[in-house]
């Protein structure tokens, strides 16, 4: 028997840490991978409260937010490739003018 | 302590300890790999909840599909070996500690005070019958059909919008 407090207080904590890695690392790869992590942290919080209340909803909610994520990848990283041709790196700082 | 507790507990670590170790390895390689071992917790996790459809759905989608992605760009790029500038903001770390204890805090607070009384049993062996993904088949297509549909909108959206982003430079020289 697990309270589902746990698992909201799980999803609290794993979103902590993907938005202090937005925050502290300057690395666009890096940052990618923790806004991957915040989604995570939610989808468990909807499966935790689907479970509790014995409904479908949060399940398919979870899982229109994995297809978002993985559109979401793809034009990233390709924007992400297209700056690294032009810049030759991939430092966050950098990324500050529109026109490329 | 139930087994349910104890394999929660040691998931838990297990999670936040990758995702720490995602936030802080040097390299992007590392880095996305550490992404991978949580992604799986996760999916464990889903297990647990009585979840198995979207068990899988993590592990083919997030930990197949976008961390293979992931990696691919990382080693076309070379990121792994690219020197970290001096950051441009010296005071943006240590504020960005300070805020993240805090949201951590509050949000830790808010659910507390707030207690849900909901309980989470283990899914009986039921739950991973076909008859359930069939009656979850038949809410997605009755209840959420058109977000499905715009769904694959997006999908198509997305996929055209990658291959012309990395197209660019063949249409200018035209």
């Amino acid at each position: 028997m697990v309270k589902v407090d746990y698992y909201i207080i799980l999803s609290a904590v794993l979103f902590t840490i993907g938005a202090l890695g937005v925050l502290i690392r300057r690395n666009p790869l890096i940052i990618f991978m923790s806004i991957e992590l915040m989604l995570n942290a939610g989808n468990l919080a909807f499966v935790a409260f689907s479970s509790v209340y014995k409904s479908f909803s949060g399940q398919i909610f979870v899982f229109f937010v994995i297809a978002v994520a993985a559109a979401e990848v793809a034009v990233g990283l390709a924007l992400i490739v297209e700056i690294f041709k032009t810049k030759k790196n991939i430092n966050i700082d950098e990324m500050n003018s529109l026109k490329g | 302590m139930t087994i349910d507790l104890i394999l929660f507990l040691i998931l838990s670590l297990v999670a936040i300890a990758a995702a720490l170790g995602m936030l802080f390895s040097r390299n992007p390689v590392y880095s996305a790999l550490f992404l991978v071992l949580n992604f799986i917790t996760v999916a464990v996790f889903y297990l647990l909840l009585g979840a198995p459809f979207i068990a899988m759905s993590q592990i083919t989608v997030y930990a197949g599909a976008i961390m293979v992605l992931f990696l691919f760009v990382i080693m076309l790029l070379g990121a792994e070996s690219l020197v970290p500038l001096p950051s441009a903001l010296p005071w943006q770390k240590p504020l960005a500690f300070f805020l993240a204890v805090i949201l951590a805090v509050e949000s830790t607070y808010l659910i507390l005070s707030s207690a849900q009384t909901g309980v989470i049993t283990a899914p009986d062996i039921a739950v991973n019958s076909m008859e359930n993904l069939r009656e979850m088949a038949m809410t997605l297509f009755n209840d959420f059909l058109l977000p499905f549909e715009v769904t694959s909108i997006l999908l198509l959206v997305a996929m055209v919008g990658a291959i012309v982003l990395t197209n660019r430079e063949k249409a200018g020289q035209k």
